[in-house]
């Protein structure tokens, strides 16, 4: 079985470039709607890119604002400044 | 169709939790802090005696020498709960961001000589670490204190500690260039230089006071009322070259220590007031820590201001007058 | 400067934090850290720690002071707008109950906890992050208390919840866990909270309350469970990070580790059947099953997570498969006990009807119709000829997870399992194999546990019947207990929604 790297975010205006970015860079991202959050699921890892955000934004984002609309997440995580990576590649 | 949801009677069945209102005397509205603070520590019926102090509860009013009837008497003048201290502490910080933007686009320290250079190193940026000594104090009470009133501010000071340790460390990255040798530099100071090593005793020795209140009025009546006006407003001409740079950028210590005090003051005022013994205990480790952090003082403001220890004594006559100020008989 | 290179952030962070940390010289390392070697963990090198988040003081003022300021202006507005009103249900309530008088308690004593490991573990790195998970468990706390505390005014069995949470048997599940946490060494403790609970076993505590609060309407709840939670992300890295840095370690801290692995899973399972309950049976609109909920969030999330820690050696914990067995059973087998100790509990109790009986046929189409449905249709006809059943007898409890013993054997849901250990010429009672492993491990822990039911019988709960008990409870006996039909709650509900509805005509 595939190990399932996965992000759950809130469903609200801060967070939707982000989830459109993860959209948009992931191929293969499998979307579980909840009321109020999306979990982003996809096999072995999902990647958020910041000029991926930036783009959508229109404004400098940094990746640790992610936390203003985290809910909870699987994976290892490896962040700098370019981007937020979640996996279980080593 | 309307539902005209504001004529309906929406009268409240009680106003307040029980424990609360039993504190405020009936059932009567309260406030955030008040909700958030009174009797959330649990105090009965415990299951299992901790593997590293078997002989005492994980919380125990025997882990201090000091008696309280009622250790949610201490409150916080503050009142502080955790989104009202957050989102205080941000609104401080932003204008330690414009400042460190300010003097940072104006190369105000990366200008400065190899002796104005040389004397915030020496005897500024050492303080990072006597920070990061108050945040493992503050924490320990946090962990080691009965009763939210107290416990819960300790918390936040140990946050505040943290931050100061690392507004340090951003004057000292903006001194070096963003290099981090003037840390480096400093450290060594701390961990070798004898100007710093009757402070560095000082708070090593705090680290193993296991009376949690004791601990308290070392850090908060000695450490923090010597020391850190020794540091942060006497020694300004231990770096005189950049005294108006470092003030700014060392603002917030001081708004911090004016409105942190207020609450330790409270605090030690109240539990001394409780009773004789209390006030004896609380005098008695208020002079000892107030004389060993003049001590220590003194060879520090000897080092950075040739003045045979003088400041060290005047910031430890201001510490005794407010200490006796609240009460204590020093 | 001359020459020297710039920093890059994950330098420029170990400057702000672990450059701070020394080796003190004045007084012994041993003595300023006493408490980190007791437990057997051996750490040759604290700086091999990854910081999980590079998060600096002034970023979290930043962050946390932004999100408080969101999830306080949904406070007051809902308060504004008697949100309370607009629930699915008032049955919906109960839930509120459980979460405020079983959980916020242990909000608290995590927060103390990590600050007790804020402090004492000896590298900095944990340190820091400890800390501030310290100081977002007491955020969490007083969120829970300050949403909540508007529900308390309109509703019963919210106002006495820390005075039950000291003193009301099922509370002492819960209180029982994290007393037990609180009182192991500090790696314990990071293994147990950081790892077990906050990491394994947190999603399926606090998705199914919010996702179950959105559900039913309670937009407050919400919203401090979604702001909760995205501190919680950063306590799951920190809960990984823990773990693989022990293995990572030392090859001797395997089998340690192992052990608190398998210990607090069973620990959290146990626990995490008040939300099994919650989910399959107090939420008016259902959110997905309890056994849904274990198949997302543990058998998929958690064999990732094992397969990554198994190049360490380490192994799905011992009794997950028992546990994956029970996830069939557990919600049911707990809501009977409530029902029938309704009298005792501090929030109401209810027959599922026939709407919500099929519901629980369809999510559990192998055992609920066989086990359970039989016998909610009798308690629902005796309720009916004015015979509803209650249980006077006090229960037997499990020596270590405390619940009544009322789960069944594995393989055999008709026959209650028991299990028993003699210590020390007495003899104890486990619900399983998991909790009887639990107390053989760590014997002269466990039979300290203040088990309510010895407690009342030695006299020390108020007295001997049943209301002195519940006086000694502070349990307002027939607003706070007892069935929702019939409830000071039900009849308040009632009155607003009859109101609701002849306004609106």
């Amino acid at each position: 079985m595939a190990q399932v790297a996965s992000i759950t975010l809130m469903l609200n205006d801060d967070a939707r470039p982000i989830i459109e970015s993860i959209l948009a860079d992931n191929t293969g991202v499998r979307v579980l709607n909840m009321t109020g959050a999306v979990k982003l699921d996809r096999d072995e890892s999902i990647v958020i890119n910041r000029a991926s955000v930036e783009e959508r934004l229109g404004r400098p984002w940094d990746p640790q604002e992610i936390h203003l609309v985290l809910i909870s997440m699987a994976g290892n995580l490896d962040e700098d400044d370019d981007q937020f990576t979640l996996s279980w590649r080593h | 169709m309307t539902i005209q949801i504001k004529t309906l009677d929406f009268e409240p069945k009680r106003q307040t939790f029980g424990h609360v209102a039993r504190r405020l005397g009936g059932d009567k509205p309260a406030t955030r802090y008040q909700e958030g603070t009174f009797d959330i520590q649990p105090t009965h019926n415990f299951h299992y005696k901790p593997l590293w102090e078997p002989d005492l509860w994980q919380y125990d009013v025997r882990k201090t020498a000091v008696v309280m009837e009622d250790w949610y008497k201490p409150l916080d003048p503050r009142q502080y709960y955790y989104a009202t201290y957050n989102i205080a502490r941000a609104n401080m910080n932003q204008a330690v961001d414009r400042n460190f933007v300010f003097v940072e686009e104006r190369g105000l320290l990366t200008k400065l000589s190899d002796t104005g250079r040389a004397g915030i190193q020496r005897g500024l940026l050492p303080m990072r670490h006597l920070h990061w000594g108050a945040n493992m104090n503050m924490t320990e009470i946090c962990q080691r204190g009965y009763g939210t009133a107290v416990t819960g501010p300790c918390i936040f000071s140990a946050g505040d500690h943290l931050g100061m340790a690392q507004i340090i460390s951003r004057i000292g990255l903006a001194l070096d260039g963003q290099t981090g040798t003037s840390l480096d530099a400093a450290k060594v100071v701390w961990l070798q230089d004898p100007a710093w090593q009757g402070v560095r005793q000082l708070i090593e020795d705090s680290f193993v006071e296991r009376d949690w209140f004791q601990l308290y009025v070392a850090q908060t009546i000695g450490i923090n009322a010597v020391l850190f006006p020794l540091v942060y407003r006497l020694a300004e001409p231990a770096w005189a070259e950049s005294v108006l740079t470092v003030a700014m950028l060392t603002e917030f210590m001081n708004d911090w220590q004016a409105e942190e005090t207020r609450w330790s003051d409270s605090v030690v005022r109240t539990v001394a007031a409780e009773s004789g013994a209390n006030r004896a205990l609380v005098s008695q480790w208020a002079a000892h820590w107030i004389d060993r952090a003049v001590v220590s003082g003194r060879t520090l403001s000897a080092a950075l201001l040739c003045d045979e220890g003088k400041a060290a004594d005047t910031a430890g006559e201001t510490a005794r007058t407010r200490a006796r100020a609240l009460g204590l008989a020093i | 400067m001359s020459g020297a290179k710039k920093l890059g952030l994950k330098q420029r962070y170990a400057h702000m934090t672990r450059g701070l940390d020394w080796e003190t010289t004045y007084q012994p390392m041993d003595k300023v850290f006493p408490y980190d070697r007791f437990e057997g963990i051996k750490i040759k090198d604290w700086s091999a720690w990854e910081d999980p988040f590079r998060l600096t003081m002034d970023t979290y003022w930043k962050f946390q002071a932004e999100k408080e300021r969101k999830l306080y202006a949904v406070l007051d507005s809902f308060a504004q707008n008697n949100g309370q009103t607009g629930v699915s249900d008032g049955r919906y309530i109960n839930v509120l109950k459980l979460f405020l008088t079983g959980i916020s308690p242990e909000e608290y004593q995590a927060h103390r906890g990590f600050a007790f490991a804020g402090r004492h573990l000896r590298g900095v790195g944990p340190r820091v992050a400890a800390q501030m998970q310290s100081l977002d468990e007491l955020r969490h706390v007083q969120t829970q208390i300050h949403t909540i505390s508007h529900y308390n005014k309109y509703f019963d069995g919210l106002s006495e919840f820390r005075h039950m949470h000291d003193r009301v048997w099922y509370l002492s599940v819960p209180k029982s866990f994290f007393d037990d946490a609180r009182t192991a060494g500090p790696f314990e403790f990071m293994i147990a909270i950081g790892f077990a609970f906050e990491y394994l076993l947190t999603n399926l505590l606090f998705v199914p309350f919010m996702s179950g609060a959105a559900y039913n309407g309670d937009m407050s709840t919400v919203t401090f469970g979604f702001s909760a939670q995205s501190d919680e992300s950063r306590h799951m890295t920190l809960g990984i990070e823990v773990i693989k840095f022990l293995l990572e370690q030392h090859p001797d801290n395997l089998p340690i580790v192992q052990k608190w692995v398998d210990k607090w899973f069973w620990r959290g399972h146990r626990v995490l059947g008040l939300v099994a309950m919650m989910m399959d049976y107090m939420l008016p609109k259902k959110v997905m099953s309890w056994k849904e909920a274990w198949e997302i969030y543990f058998t998929e999330a958690g064999g990732s997570l094992f397969t990554d820690l198994a190049r360490y050696g380490l192994k799905v914990p011992k009794y997950a498969d028992v546990a994956t067995a029970e996830a069939e059973h557990i919600s049911h087998q707990n809501w009977a006990i409530f029902y029938q100790y309704t009298h005792a509990a501090g929030f109401h109790t209810w027959m599922p009807d026939a709407e919500h009986l099929d519901w629980l046929s369809a999510k559990y189409p192998d055992t609920f119709d066989k086990y359970y449905r039989p016998r909610w249709e009798l308690w629902a006809k005796l309720e009916k000829e004015g015979k509803r059943f209650y249980n006077n007898a006090l229960p037997q409890l499990c020596q270590c997870c405390q619940i009544p013993m009322g789960y069944t054997e594995p393989g055999d849901p008709t026959t209650i399992a028991f299990r028993s250990s003699t210590y020390k010429d007495q003899k104890y009672h486990f619900c399983s194999d998991g909790c009887k492993d639990i107390f053989d491990n760590e014997p002269d822990k466990f039979v300290q546990a203040w088990l309510p039911v010895h407690q009342i019988f030695q006299g020390n709960c108020g007295g001997a019947t049943v209301p002195d008990v519940l006086a000694w409870y502070r349990m307002n006996v027939g607003a706070d207990n007892m069935d929702y039909v019939g409830s000071p709650d039900e009849a308040l509900w009632n009155e607003w929604h009859a109101e609701k509805l002849r306004k609106a005509v």
